[in-house]
Order: structure tokens, then sequence, then C-alpha cells
């Protein structure tokens, strides 16, 4: 009996093409709905995570925990904070960015809108700081200010420590130090995350007479009421470079390069 | 022909996709330092492993056979990249601890193992239940090692201490090792042991055997 109907070939060549058309289109509009449906509630999360990490530096908010004193949310609390752009050039505020949308991270990476720096200069290993970045303040019912919290980060042993330092209202008194992102050893390095270690950080004064940096991690700390006791944190036991690393993290952006400017400014505006 | 128990309850057990094939060990080793983290990872692997054995059965007679394993790549990466997007959006935190490990799912032997292997000779039903199944024997070794690792590494299981650690004031001294990924090599190996000295017939005879020493003098 002769072939008259056309068979379907399934190994033929238009198959294999109709097949594969069909599976990337199919496969293609799965993926892209499931991206573009979700993606509001992924930014929330991201905004979310990060006013509680910021949060948590500033002592605002306890580990473990997603409510402040009286029951308040993450949202409430950080509500109470302005977000500002500053030049870190200058150490003044700016308006040419919008610091609700403003990445500086992102904006690290982009030589148009970063500084190169030199070995010597770059203690904390970052590579390109951007020219501006932004705080979080927090002031009373007078205007004056409570809390200003810094984006700081910097390289440990295995990758960059991402951060936030929190400063009292006399700005060099440090509220609080926490990472939302890092490398370090589980166990060794890794106990940068440790509450207990955490603890030691509020308190801790940030610049010496001079003005100048002076945060140091020890091995053993100098007895209390000694001048240098005031600068001074515990080092994390086996994990060396992690130590050094935060060490120099801290002094970075409390230093010229990083938030100093921007301090003393405020410093000067605040005491005028 | 199978029944729908023996392709469900097989993998568990019987046919144990990590401790009889070994196949999959690359995450089992990575995600398992807590519970948290390995029962979304075996969820998630459940998830697509289900979802890519009834997709790849559905289109089974269609597809030819020169281009089967990049059909079946496609739909097995199109469905991860799905499950990774619901973390990002209803799970955040663990997803952040998960990190790449979910798109590594992709490369999971397991999935397209069964893909391969199950889906492309069989009804979709059936194939979604042997996936389900296989996924099934993966969470169980993956839960039994969390169930190891994080108590004696961090004192905690899901978060809450169960033994309290010298460094919160307590007596337990918490095992580095097990923090670290070759930890769950031990592990997984003495599962394999204990699941092997239950079941004989799990036993592989040996490839080849020793002759014996004819000669009577050693060796320079």
């Amino acid at each position: 009996m002769p072939d008259t109907e056309p068979r379907f070939e399934k190994e033929g060549l238009k198959n294999v093409l109709v097949v594969a058309v069909s599976v990337c289109l199919v496969c293609s509009i799965v993926v892209s709905m499931a991206a573009v449906m979700l993606k509001p509630q992924q930014k929330a999360n991201q905004q979310y995570d990060q006013m509680q990490n910021i949060l948590r530096a500033a002592g605002v908010l306890q580990q473990g925990s997603n409510l402040g004193p009286q029951g308040r949310t993450v949202e409430e609390l950080f509500s109470d904070f302005e977000v500002r752009a500053v030049n870190l050039k200058t150490g003044q505020f700016t308006e040419a960015v919008d610091p609700a949308s403003y990445d500086p991270i992102a904006a690290a990476k982009d030589p148009a809108k970063s500084t190169d720096l030199t070995q010597v200069q770059d203690i904390a290993t970052i590579g390109r700081r951007e020219d501006i970045s932004e705080v979080y303040i927090r002031r009373d019912a007078n205007g004056a200010i409570e809390k200003v919290v810094l984006p700081v980060r910097g390289y440990g042993l295995w990758g960059t420590l991402y951060g936030y330092l929190a400063l009292e209202g006399d700005l060099r008194t440090v509220a609080g130090l926490g990472f939302y992102s890092q490398k370090e050893t589980p166990g060794l390095g890794g106990e940068v995350d440790n509450p207990a270690w955490k603890a030691q950080w509020p308190g801790v004064s940030i610049y010496d007479a001079e003005g100048e940096p002076a945060v140091r991690l020890v091995k053993a700390r100098s007895p209390e009421g000694s001048p240098q006791a005031g600068y001074e944190v515990d080092a994390l036991s086996g994990a060396t470079l992690t130590t050094k690393g935060v060490e120099n993290l801290v002094r970075f952006w409390t230093g010229d390069l990083g938030f100093g400017p921007f301090l003393k400014n405020l410093q000067g505006q605040t005491t005028a | 022909m199978a029944t729908a128990k023996e392709v469900l309850l097989d993998p568990v057990f019987n046919n144990n996709p990590i401790a009889l094939q070994v196949l999959g060990i690359c995450s089992a080793l990575a995600v398992t330092v807590n519970m948290a983290t390995t029962l979304v990872m075996c969820a998630a692997v459940i998830a697509v492993t289900t979802a890519s054995n009834a997709a790849v059965s559905l289109v089974r007679n269609r597809v030819p056979s020169s281009i089967r394993i990049i059909v079946q790549m496609t739909i097995i990466a199109s469905l991860v990249i799905v499950v990774d997007q619901f973390l990002q959006a209803y799970a955040y935190e663990i997803s952040k601890s998960l990190s790449v490990f979910v798109g590594l799912i992709i490369t999971n032997c397991i999935v397209m193992g069964r893909a391969e292997a199950f889906a492309m000779q069989n009804p979709p039903g059936l194939s979604a239940l042997d996936g389900f199944g296989n996924a099934l024997g993966y969470s169980v070794i993956l839960v039994g090692v969390a169930l190891v690792r994080e108590p004696l590494g961090s004192g905690t299981l899901l978060g809450y201490e169960i033994l309290p650690r010298v460094a919160d004031g307590g007596w337990f001294y918490t095992n580095g090792m097990m923090l670290l990924a070759p930890s769950a090599f031990f592990i997984i190996g003495l599962f394999i042991w204990a699941i092997r000295a239950w079941k004989p017939e799990q036993v592989e005879a040996p490839e080849y055997e020793i002759a014996p020493n004819l000669q009577y003098k050693e060796a320079m």
C-alpha cells in the first residue's frame, strides 16, 4: 500500500527544529513569568533585609528578633532614620543622587562614579571607593543627632565583609558594628557574627585625641582605665587576617578617605 | 511493570540515589551544616525532580533522541530558576544562605538521571512518582546528615539550642570539623555502611580478586 499520508518523522530535521523552538519558547515564558511576577516581593525582601541590618548595627533591633521596643516593626523603627547621600570627597550632604534608589557598592565599580585607591591608601583592600555614599541618621525631638549608621566594607581572609558601623550622637563612640555578608571561616573568622564578640563594640572610641582613627583589635586588652582601653576590642582567636581586616575597614571608613571629613563636618554643625 | 508503590518507595532505602548510586552528594556536602537550609534544599529538589520528571515524560514521544539531553536540560534549568525565584520571594533568609546551591540543582545528577532513565520511558503520573521518590531518598540522607552535623557542630537543631555550648557558658565543646564540608563525607560513608549492613544485597561484588601469592620470597 503506498504511503500517501505524510508520516510524522520523530528524528527528522523538521521535528528537531519544532521541538527545539517550542521547548525554548515555553520554558522562557515560564521563567520570565515567574521572574516578573515575583519581582515586587523579592525587592521588598531585599529592602526589608537592608533595614534590618541597619537597625541591628544601630542596636535598635536585637539579633534574631523582628520587633523593637514596644513591639514596633522594622518599618516603623526604620522610619525614624533619615537616609541621606554624602559626597565622601567634600564630606557634605549631596542631592546629586536619590538615596532611596542609590547603590554605593555598584557605584564603586563604575570608574566615573568612584576613585581608584593606591596601595598605601587602600588599607581595607576595596580597590575603588565610591564618590558618593549613604548615611542613615536618627535625630531626637529637638533635631540633635542620636545615631549615625555608615555602610562599611573591607577584605578579610576569604572575601569582602559588608556591614554597617553605627555611631552615637557624639560621632566618635561606636553604637554597634554588624556584618550582613561575609565569607570568613566558620568557627574562626566567622565569629565576627558572634553576638558575644559584637557586644564589645558599643562604647569603643574611634578617634584619638588628634582625631585620627585609633580602633585596635588586640590579643590582650589594656587594663581598665588606661588611655588605650577605650579604643580596644578583643581580636578573634585563630583568625588573624579577619581581625586585621575588621580593624582596617573600621579605620578606613572612619578615616580621611572614608566618612572622616563628613563626620567632622557634622560635628561642626552640631556643636555650632 | 513496577507498581506505583514500588516506584515511590524503592528509592528511599532499596535503591537510594545517594547511598547506593552515590549521586548528588555535592549538594549533600554543602547544605547540611544546619537543618533549616537542608529542609528547604530538600523541598526544592523534591519540587524540581517531580516536576521535571512529569514534564519530560509528557514530551517524551515528541522529542527526537538527537536533542533529548538538551531538551531535558532546558526543562530542568527552567524549573530550577522558577524554584529559586520563589525562594527569593518567600524564603529570603534561607535562600541567601543556600546561595548558589539552589541554582546548582540543575547539575544534580539525580534530576537528570531520573529524567533520562525513567521519565523518557514511562507515563507522566508514574514518572512524577519516581521523581518524588528519588528526591525523597535524597532528602532522607540529607536530613540524616544535618541531624548529625548541626547538633555536633553548633549545639543547635533548627536554631534551638540542644547542647549548651562552652562559648555560651554551657559544657559542650563544638566540633569544628562538623561545620566543614568533609564531615558530610564521613557521615554519608557511615550511612552507606549502615544501610548495606541492614540490606546485604546492596553490597557490590568485588570487581576483581587479588591473586594468591605463589612465590614464597620477598619482593624487592
